[in-house]
This record gives structure tokens, sequence and C-alpha cells, in this order.
């Protein structure tokens, strides 16, 4: 009987102790995600945390920043490890340029310089290039006018009078 | 990058003017920024900070494309030729046959935007048709 109830006494005890000392996963959880939070650049990471083990997931702008995260969290009283399931965002990739073939171009290209018989225009691959002579207005108005056809490139090798 | 710093006042200006959907990419060593600017004064003054940046365009370095946004309220547009009538056509295209003419700083209606080239107007007596949009300027009401 005695023995019995030293156990009982030690067992609570025990328990009481375990609940003190350690803190709870979602108390951890919330340590956590606050530290991350406050973080630049973390805003889209989540926390779970199972046994002391916090898993950090989501998407990160760069290496630092999931690095960061990972510190923040391993900074946190009570956390064990930490699993660093964090990806990096892509990068933007910017849509090629869109070049217009050389026969609507040069059809275009004619539009644009009809105006301007000193103006001698040839298309070869894109390219549009502009030979003879223009006045220093003309050759803005023509400029803005060839820009906007999508050439590849404007070689303008007009002698502006 | 070094056409992207070189063009770096250009593109800032872009961006400060509020010029929307801009862009700017380089692609075989050459920078193109397109764009959408609020004003034809806008879209000068861009190309007046390029012939600064590369005087007379010689360089062949760049392709600015910045169009300015009509609004689709605009329905009048003033004939801006040198001192000439302005050509109306039967289609898109300086091969297509002429169907009307429009006296230097008449106003006429714009009918639509068929292209940025090529818009379709109308003129005050006589048939619609396709007159190059350089010469055309909106006018608000």
């Amino acid at each position: 009987m005695k023995v019995t109830r030293v156990l009982a006494v030690m067992m609570v005890a025990l328990t009481l102790g375990f609940v003190s000392c350690k803190p709870k996963d979602a108390d951890i959880k919330a340590a956590v995600e606050q530290a991350v939070a406050a973080l630049p650049d973390a805003a889209g990471a989540t926390i779970e945390v199972k046994d002391g083990v916090a898993t950090i997931s989501g998407i990160f702008k760069d290496e630092a920043a999931k690095a960061a995260a990972e510190a923040a969290a391993k900074a946190v009283k009570g956390v064990k490890s930490v699993i660093n399931n964090g990806t990096i965002e892509a990068p933007v990739v910017a849509a090629p340029v869109e070049i217009t073939a050389d026969d609507p171009l040069t059809k275009s290209v004619a539009d644009a310089t009809k105006d301007f018989p000193t103006v001698k225009a040839e298309v070869k691959d894109g390219v549009v290039t502009l030979t003879g002579e223009i006045t220093k207005p003309n050759l803005i108005k023509l400029m803005q006018s060839v820009n906007a056809l999508k050439p590849k490139k404007v070689d303008n090798q007009l002698t502006v009078k | 990058m070094a056409l992207q710093d070189k063009y770096k006042e250009l593109t800032d200006a872009a961006s400060a003017a509020g010029v929307t959907d801009l862009q700017v990419r380089e692609q075989d060593n050459v920078l193109y920024i397109d764009g959408t600017a609020p004003s034809g004064a806008i879209k000068d003054q861009l190309w007046v900070i390029y012939d600064k940046i590369d005087p007379n365009f010689v360089s062949g370095d760049l392709v600015l494309n910045v169009n300015v946004d009509i609004a689709a309220t605009v329905t009048k547009v003033k004939v801006v030729t040198q001192s000439s009538n302005l050509n109306i056509r039967k289609g898109p295209g300086t091969d297509q046959p002429i169907v009307g003419k429009a006296a230097h700083h008449e106003i006429i209606t714009l009918v639509s935007q068929s292209s940025e080239q090529w818009w379709l107007v109308r003129p005050v007596d006589g048939e619609e048709g396709y007159s190059y949009a350089r010469y055309l300027e909106p006018v608000t009401e």
C-alpha cells in the first residue's frame, strides 16, 4: 500500500514536472511563427511543430531569407531542431521581345518613310537601316514611327541636316 | 546590364511619369523599352531624354516603343500634317487607294484605332477610311 502511494505521488510529481518544464508544441509553434513573422521577406512561411521539431515550409525570396527563418526558429526556446522545407521563389522570366517578320515590317516601314522622300529604308532580319538625310524634327517623328513597328533594331545612318 | 544603366534616366523618367505596362528587356545587345504613356507630351519628353543620352539615335542599341493611351471617349482628331492635306485610304497601308482627303488642321471623326499606325477616320463630308496615326492628334472636349 505504502509503495503504491509513493509511486502515485512520484507519478503526479513527474507529470507536473514535465508540464512545467517542457513547453507545449502549440506554444512553440506560436513563438516560432512570431519570430519568423518579424523577418522581412518571410510573409509566405508556415510553421508546424511536433515534439519540439519545427518544420518550416513556404516560399522565400532567396536563400538568405530562408536561412534567416531557420535561424530565427532555432533561437526559439523549446525548439529541438528545425526542418527547413522552404523553397526559393522562381525568378520572373521576361517574355522574349516580339519582333515583326520582314514582310509586314518592310510594308509598315514603307508607310512610315513615305512622307520623307530623302530617306531610304531597308529591312533585313528585322533590322531597319535608314540612310539619306532628314531634318531634326522629322528624324524624331520618323524614329517614333519606326520604333513602334517592333523591329529588332534600328540602324540609323541618316545625316541630320 | 550595361544598356539598362545607359538608359536608366529614361526608364526612371518613364516610371515617374506614370507610363503603364512598362517593360524593359535586353536581348542581343539591344534594349527594348515598351509601355503606354498617359499623354503625347510624356512620350515626347521620353524621346527628348533618349536624344540626350544617344544624340540623333545613332547607336542602334535601343528600341523605344512607348505608345500614347487614347481614351475611349476620344471621338475627334485634328489633322496635324506639316501643311498639306492628309490622305484617307481604303485600307491600312500606303499601297491602298486614296478615297478622300482631310485638310491641314481640320477636325475629323475618329471611328476606331484599327492599329497603332492606321486609324479609321471619317472626314466632315466624305467616305470613311484609314489615315496614318502620326498625323492625327486626339482632341479632348
